[in-house]
């Protein structure tokens, strides 16, 4: 097989997500469990013990009546890079079941291969790693409806959000068939992306200036991907996670949130 | 005390000279036994044989049609694999028995006329977690079909479908031979037969933990 490398400029894939365009509408949560087979249990009741590999957060800024401001966050995996692609998970994993991909920049996770220690949901500083607690069940004929394209987990693994990495399994499919080497910004995109109603998720290539994500927080590679947008910011960035989805917001005290500042401290 | 060890002394001499000849010859009995249930019963056991519901001949089929292989084994025009052939591409020329072979008759009247898809076994059927692409490797890799099906083309009869009673797998993923040699690549497709063509061959190389292939490119 000679596939020609060198026409393969590396990747990274990233999201950007508008908090003041976001209505916590949750419609990236359904979309995403139903595109990744995410399983879920008859009672949901207690959600602490529910799966969901993208989540919206409520807060609020604490101020009395007229103040009072609400703001939701989406979180989906963050695919840190961290240096290297030394990411929380990644590094702590005994079993290679996570692993980072230089290629593209997205952490994978292999559930065949996770014996289910859970390291990596002690590292993981954001949450966004589950683990199932229970072999997944559906009901009558709904297995007919799980995506062929994402394998089911099992009991005893850990599973979190992937980008969709199979669409751009799909998406490279194609351009092979088509004698491409490159995938146009629109052939790759996430469920939750296209299932946000208001717009405010952006994915694509933060390596590729023709690409909206780039744009939008004009990442900064020297100094760990910072961005170099004002209203641009990442979670916990002081932590050198160096994760690959940015938040956008005007403001103040939703970008104050993101990080644990000290009173009185610029962010 | 003396005696006492005298006895024993005698007791020795005796084992090492006699029942050496037995000894050894029970050993090679016993070790024997293991090699052929190793080797020759327990597979017999752990892969039960199936056969394909028509027996296919590819051979015939190859000669009658224009394009080899991708005259039924062709791409769809979004990059994905059409496998198997589905009972309306048979249809194009089957709808009627042709030909005069029993297997068409059978294969007309069980599956044509009642227009139910015929129950392949898929050889090559791997695990729900890996992900396999015919483009890159066909298209953009130039592999022709039989550096990895080996010549199936040229085959009379199809052969038997042996399947893993414990995983449901079928054989030519774990491969025939009992000692895990494979010197072709359509006698064993494991992972490790995937990568060692893809550090060959230079394809992702991203991995940060193991600095070879990405898991996330054969794996979903």
């Amino acid at each position: 097989m000679k596939e020609a490398q060198g026409h393969n400029k590396t990747k990274k894939f990233g999201m950007v997500i508008d908090l003041d365009k976001c209505t916590g509408c949750g419609a990236c949560m359904v979309a995403c469990m139903a595109e990744n087979n995410v399983s879920f249990r008859e009672d949901e009741s207690d959600k602490q013990l529910s799966t969901a590999w993208m989540r919206v957060y409520k807060m609020t800024n604490g101020k009395p009546f007229p103040d009072a401001d609400v703001c939701y966050i989406p979180r989906p995996c963050m695919h840190c890079e961290g240096h290297g692609g030394h990411s929380p998970c990644v590094s702590v994993c005994p079993a290679t079941a996570t692993d980072y991909d230089n290629n593209t920049g997205i952490v994978s996770q292999i559930y065949t291969r996770c014996f289910g220690c859970r390291y990596c949901m002690v590292a993981c500083p954001y949450h966004a790693r589950v683990f199932n607690w229970w072999d997944p069940v559906w009901p009558a004929d709904m297995e007919k409806m799980l995506n062929p394209d994402v394998s089911v987990r099992m009991r005893g693994v850990v599973e979190k959000c992937s980008f969709c990495y199979h669409r751009y399994q799909r998406a490279m499919e194609k351009a092979h068939y088509e004698e491409r080497h490159e995938i146009e910004e629109d052939e790759y995109q996430t469920s939750c992306t296209q299932a946000c109603p208001a717009g405010a998720i952006t994915f694509g290539d933060l390596n590729n200036p023709d690409h909206t994500v780039n744009q939008l927080v004009k990442p900064d590679n020297r100094h760990g991907g910072r961005p170099k947008n004002p209203h641009a910011f990442r979670l916990l960035e002081r932590l050198g996670t160096n994760p690959k989805v940015y938040y956008l917001s005007s403001r103040e005290w939703v970008i104050r949130a993101g990080d644990n500042y000290v009173k009185n401290e610029n962010h | 005390m003396s005696t006492h060890k005298d006895q024993t002394k005698a007791v020795s001499d005796q084992d090492t000279e006699g029942p050496a000849a037995p000894i050894i010859f029970f050993f090679i009995i016993g070790f024997a036994a293991s090699l052929v249930i190793g080797w020759g019963i327990f597979p017999k056991l752990l892969y039960s044989q199936k056969h394909q519901p028509i027996d296919f001949n590819h051979a015939v089929h190859v000669e009658e049609v224009d394009d080899g292989c991708e005259s039924c084994h062709y791409f769809r025009e979004d990059g994905s694999f059409s496998g198997i052939p589905d009972l309306e591409s048979c249809m194009e020329c089957h709808e009627d028995v042709i030909g005069a072979s029993e297997e068409e008759e059978k294969f007309v009247e069980e599956y044509v006329v009642p227009e139910r898809e015929v129950p392949w076994l898929v050889y090559s059927r791997q695990p729900d977690c890996v992900y396999f692409s015919h483009a890159p490797h066909v298209i953009s890799g130039k592999m022709e079909c039989a550096e990895c099906h080996g010549h199936i083309g040229e085959s009379d009869h199809a052969r038997v479908y042996e399947e893993n009673r414990i995983t449901g797998y079928s054989r030519d993923i774990w491969g025939k031979n009992m000692i895990g040699i494979a010197k072709n690549p359509w006698e064993r497709m494991k992972m490790d037969d995937c990568s060692k063509c893809h550090i060959r061959e230079n394809v992702n190389q991203g991995s940060v933990q193991t600095q070879k292939g990405g898991c996330f490119v054969c794996h979903k």
